[in-house]
């Protein structure tokens, strides 16, 4: 699903590289968390598989893209092939709820009646049912990141990539969109979640990648956040 | 692509920032405005030529003596000048106009003016040769050769008075079109910085857009689309002014001139003509400027 190799990314402004050299793989349906420090190259994985940014060495596929090397025109497709959640939610704050579910679709130019159908499917998957019609600043911080991760996943893509879901919520909060996470996890869908958050990568068990300096130094399959240490 | 989904983002972009549209607007009405009045200016001087072409003509012009005694011009030296002209090359028709005849035509010239034409006599009119030549760009060959000849007062080249009005009528043009030219700079700046303002007042959209894999015609279109929207309004309310001037202004103050065929006028069908390029004009500028803009100043 996933293919990093040799990955090096060194930013113009910047000597030291932000990636160095990471090969990494990720199959199908894994739960994957992405941890490591601030400034320890987190961001720039995850914007390297989106091709927001392209790296300076090596090569990078996703699903059945060659990310480096596809020509601008098809990047919307891969887009399309990833769904995004970010800490700081980025809903639209004029629309509602389900318009901010259905924007995702309608700038892909998906016909009106898939739409109709599909929005409320996905509001009732992530327990939002029957807030619909509510503007995202009626809504607590984790029913607005349950509208992110709708809007996320609405299209089903293949991927979800989620970057500090929970790095707004409190403890419980974070608790509830980590099993909807799961649960998304289970579809089939592949999610790689970069976080500080050490309970929740405790609690979870799942594979761990550590990145420190740009380098991947620790990749275990049901990992904890502070081993070695 | 879905229709709808764009315009209403074209109708929210254009009312989120209502007062740098009406800018937009109101520059490229006036610009087009400009230009309108520059192309009518063309093709009056055009109609104008043509409605000339066929009258200018070298005049000769006899003597008193001739004037008063000569109506047929059945006598030398009047016959023989007329022979001459005949037989001459370059000459292509001669007629002959008597005096009571320039005096008729001079009646119906200034029939707007009564008062000259009450103050005017027939003496004061000499009887003409009105000669038309093949080439009417050679009528100093004429008037070399018969300045001075027997019963010869003047000769004149009515192409030479024409001169003078057609240059100021170029001047007019050459000027409305400076000004239009100025105008659509402006108009050309706005238009850039809107669509600069636009994709930043809707960046968050926009940032939504390329994440969850829009195609830059989508995320794009409606900020171009913007663009020509006002660029469209703007060259509409050009061509409206421009009806209102031609039956406020020109229609009044230029209206003796056309009726006395003097000009050619300017028809409803002359704007009718002018107003697709104007409108075509005012869409391609306001469409290649926000692509250009879109290109230089906003990530897509």
């Amino acid at each position: 699903m996933i293919r990093l190799e040799h990955v090096s990314k060194v930013y113009k402004t910047s000597t030291r590289p932000a990636l160095e050299d990471v090969s990494v793989e990720m199959d199908k349906g894994e739960f994957v968390f992405l941890i490591g420090a601030s400034g320890s190259g987190k961001s720039t994985f995850l914007r390297l598989l989106l091709r927001e940014e392209v790296p300076t060495k090596g090569r990078v596929y996703v699903a059945n893209f060659d990310v480096v090397r596809m020509s601008r025109r098809r990047v919307p497709r891969l887009r399309q092939s990833i769904g995004c959640v970010f800490q700081d939610f980025r809903l639209l704050h004029n629309k509602t709820v389900a318009e901010n579910v259905a924007f995702a679709l309608e700038v892909i130019g998906k016909p009106r009646n898939t739409i109709r159908k599909v929005v409320p499917e996905v509001l009732e998957l992530v327990g939002l049912e029957g807030k619909s019609a509510r503007m995202p600043h009626e809504l607590s911080g984790g029913e607005q990141q349950r509208v992110a991760i709708a809007r996320a996943f609405v299209n089903r893509p293949l991927m979800l990539l989620a970057d500090e879901p929970t790095g707004n919520l409190d403890p419980d909060t974070s608790q509830d969109i980590m099993l909807l996470l799961e649960r998304i996890n289970r579809t089939g869908t592949t999610v790689l979640m970069a976080t500080h958050d050490h309970s929740i990568v405790d609690s979870m068990r799942r594979r761990v990648v550590e990145l420190s300096l740009g380098q991947v130094v620790r990749d275990d399959s049901r990992g904890v956040y502070g081993v070695g240490r | 692509m879905r229709a709808s989904f764009v315009f209403s983002e074209v109708m929210t972009g254009l009312r989120r920032n209502v007062t740098m549209t009406v800018a937009m607007i109101l520059t490229t009405m006036v610009s087009l405005f400009l230009l309108g009045v520059g192309l009518l200016v063309v093709r009056m001087i055009d109609n104008t030529q043509t409605l000339y072409e066929d009258r200018v003509q070298v005049n000769v012009f006899l003597t008193n003596d001739i004037s008063a005694n000569d109506q047929s011009c059945a006598q030398d030296p009047c016959r023989s000048l007329r022979s001459d002209l005949e037989k001459n090359p370059a000459v292509e028709t001669v007629s002959y106009q008597n005096r009571d005849q320039a005096y008729k035509r001079f009646k119906e010239i200034f029939a707007a003016q009564p008062e000259l034409t009450k103050l005017a006599r027939p003496e004061a009119l000499p009887a003409s040769f009105s000669v038309k030549l093949k080439d009417p760009d050679r009528s100093a060959v004429i008037i070399q050769t018969y300045s001075g000849r027997v019963g010869v007062d003047s000769v004149t080249d009515q192409s030479k008075y024409l001169e003078s009005l057609f240059n100021a009528f170029n001047g007019v043009r050459d000027l409305t079109f400076v000004i239009a030219l100025i105008q659509a700079t402006a108009a050309l700046l706005l238009i850039s910085n809107t669509v600069q303002v636009s994709a930043f007042t809707r960046r968050t959209e926009v940032g939504i857009m390329r994440l969850v894999g829009a195609t830059r015609w989508y995320t794009q279109l409606p900020f171009l689309l913007e663009a020509v929207v006002a660029g469209v309004l703007g060259a509409i309310l050009g061509i409206g002014l421009l009806v209102l001037v031609k039956l406020w202004f020109f229609d009044r103050l230029l209206g003796g001139l056309f009726n006395s065929g003097v000009l050619s006028s300017i028809q409803g069908i002359d704007i009718l003509m002018v107003s697709p390029w104007l409108l075509l004009t005012s869409v391609a500028i306001s469409a290649v400027t926000g692509y250009a803009t879109l290109r230089l100043y906003v990530r897509t």
